[in-house]
């Protein structure tokens, strides 16, 4: 089952690399009222490719998800997922799908836990093409499933050209920057937050000059490991806001390093190791 | 003319003539009505000698307003005419053509483009029958070559029937540095801005009167927009604030007599917004806190306050996160 679901995931990811197709997702978005229902029925059509006929039960005693009801910047809307469990080997979510229902490519990210430590917060940025539901989705270790969602409105946040200054982002490209809190001694969690400069192009903005679509070049997978052992990993798509942003908990031991090692849709790849460890600053 | 806090002036424009100021309020009202009463007809303002302003209104855009707001005009020289920016469709930008011929029959050379916004280039078609040469700054094309599918549909979204035949005019010629311009009589100066409202600000400097079309690098009483750099922008203004000028006219608001306490509050909100989210970065805060807390004191000074000013700071975080 989830070998399935995993294939109909990569289905959608490949329909997001495709321009033409990308194109037709997003009229056939922009045509469609927004209604309740109607957006309920795209949810389903997500829903049967993700999951097939499997229960998608209530979450709200598992997950929190914090977003901004009326985002600031379609194209920077910050959402927060919260694990309301404490995350043990014994029982974890193994999966966190991040979907935003009206969005021209649907799934935003899935993220992979190891399900050796705990975490308590997650957080990345995502653009947000028209009012939509933004869900949160977590699979088990046992294989169930679990769902919290929220309502934003924000629109326009994927095809707007969040590139604010192309020179200087074209020159920036694949720079990795780690920020952290001061490590608190007692080893609880700390907030880490993993930035890397990538203009996450969606090759939804059509260029007048050239008469092409801007090509699409997006961050695909980000691998985050701790003293070898994983401690995330994410597949992620164009939903995800200009400048990759993933902040999550975790709890640094003594003479720590954090590696982080990304790959974008072109086949570029970065890395960078940071040291971390218990009562060191970053 | 002080800086005002509060309520909008429904039409500041009138603000402009020295010969009403003493009666400004009836002057409104009367506005109002002449406004209501004969669509099409633009007024001017004479800022300076051969300088005409068709002030915008101080709102978002919308049917009602039917995009004009902001700041257009024209350069009249002995032997030609520039026009600066263009409005927000094409009907706008006719409105200003007529204007324009209201004023002089001299041909019109030059359209010049202060920067990428809807507002300010999106009328350039009504020019096209004058064969100008459409300048702006030399990231513009590129700039605009990207947004023009998102720039049409949101003006169209914003103007329903008003947006009718709008098109966007690319520019055809582009300035790096300094591009001066002989209108006779005058010799206009543009001037290629780096990264500060937007990657592609440029403005307009006649030297034979002192006079300085800033654009959008200046908002008067309403909230400025931070479509570029936060930090290119404080850099600029620190640089504009030694220079001398007898005449600013800013992309949205009225021309101010002391145009440098303009600046002065355009410099306080984006110092506070700067310094206050560096501050929620340091100590790992999250972009919806810093929405939430930076630069709230601010709100009573700024007209459009609650419609930018969070995604001011929202720029400004991940722009600032990365230093």
């Amino acid at each position: 089952m989830t070998t399935v679901s995993n294939l109909k995931q990569q289905v959608l990811v490949t329909i997001a690399g495709s321009a033409a197709l990308v194109l037709m997702l997003v009229i056939t978005t922009a045509v469609s009222p927004l209604l309740a229902d109607e957006g309920n029925e795209r949810w389903l059509e997500i829903k049967g490719l993700l999951f097939g006929d499997r229960e998608v039960r209530d979450g709200a005693s598992l997950l929190a998800l914090e977003t901004p009801y009326r985002a600031m910047d379609a194209a920077v809307v910050p959402v927060e997922i919260k694990t309301l469990v404490t995350q043990t080997p014994q029982t974890y979510i193994k999966k966190l799908y991040l979907v935003i229902d009206n969005n021209p490519s649907p799934v935003a990210a899935v993220f992979h836990f190891p399900g050796k430590k705990d975490w308590q917060s997650l957080s990345t940025r995502v653009r947000v093409n028209a009012y939509t539901d933004v869900r949160v989705i977590g699979e088990t270790n046992d294989g169930a499933i679990y769902m919290v969602s929220n309502f934003v409105k924000a629109s326009g946040g994927c095809s707007a050209p969040p590139t604010k200054d192309p020179v200087a982002a074209a020159a920036n490209l694949g720079r990795i920057k780690f920020k952290l809190p001061e490590a608190p001694a007692d080893g609880s969690q700390i907030l880490a937050q993993l930035l890397i400069k990538h203009p996450n192009n969606s090759g939804l903005q059509f260029d007048q000059i050239s008469r092409n679509f801007i090509p699409a070049d997006y961050v695909r997978r980000i691998e985050v490991s701790y003293n070898g052992e994983p401690v995330f990993s994410v597949d992620s798509d164009i939903s995800i806001s200009e400048d990759p942003s993933i902040r999550f908990g975790f709890e640094p031991e003594a003479g720590g390093e954090l590696k982080v090692s990304v790959k974008d849709s072109t086949g570029r790849t970065f890395a960078e190791s940071f040291g971390v460890g218990k009562g060191e600053s970053g | 003319m002080k800086n005002r806090t509060g309520e909008a002036l429904p039409v500041p424009v009138n603000e402009q003539r020295k010969w009403f100021r003493g009666s400004c309020w009836l002057v409104l009202i009367f506005g109002m009505f002449w406004q209501g009463g004969c669509m099409g007809g633009v007024e001017l303002v004479e800022v300076a000698p051969g300088h005409f302003v068709r002030f915008g209104l101080q709102q978002e855009p919308s049917p009602q307003n039917q995009g004009r707001i902001a700041n257009i005009g024209f350069i009249v020289g002995e032997r030609c005419v520039a026009v600066i920016d263009t409005g927000s469709s094409l009907r706008e930008g006719l409105e200003l053509r007529e204007a324009i011929r209201r004023v002089t029959q001299l041909p019109i050379a030059y359209v010049v483009f202060t920067h990428m916004h809807p507002d300010h280039v999106l009328g350039a078609k009504a020019f096209v029958q004058d064969a100008p040469e459409f300048i702006g700054h030399a990231q513009l094309a590129d700039a605009l070559a990207r947004r023009e599918h998102f720039y049409l549909s949101a003006a169209k979204t914003w103007l329903g029937a008003n947006f009718e035949g709008t098109e966007l005019v690319l520019p055809n010629s582009a300035v790096t540095g300094i591009r001066k311009l002989d209108l006779g009589g005058r010799t206009i100066e543009l001037e290629a801005h780096p990264t500060a409202h937007t990657n592609n600000d440029l403005t307009v400097f006649d030297p034979t009167n002192g006079t300085l079309w800033l654009s959008d690098l200046l908002f008067v009483e309403r909230l400025p927009v931070i479509d570029g750099s936060i930090l290119g922008w404080l850099r600029l203004m620190e640089r504009l604030s030694g220079r001398d000028y007898a005449v600013v006219v800013p992309g949205h608001g009225p021309v101010v007599e002391r145009w440098t306490h303009a600046l002065a509050a355009q410099r306080r909100y984006l110092d506070k917004v700067a310094t206050g989210v560096r501050e929620v970065i340091r100590n790992n805060g999250s972009i919806s806190q810093a929405v939430s807390q930076v630069a709230a004191d601010e709100h009573d000074h700024w007209l459009l306050f609650e419609e930018n000013h969070g995604r001011n700071v929202t720029a400004s975080f991940v722009e600032l996160e990365w230093e």
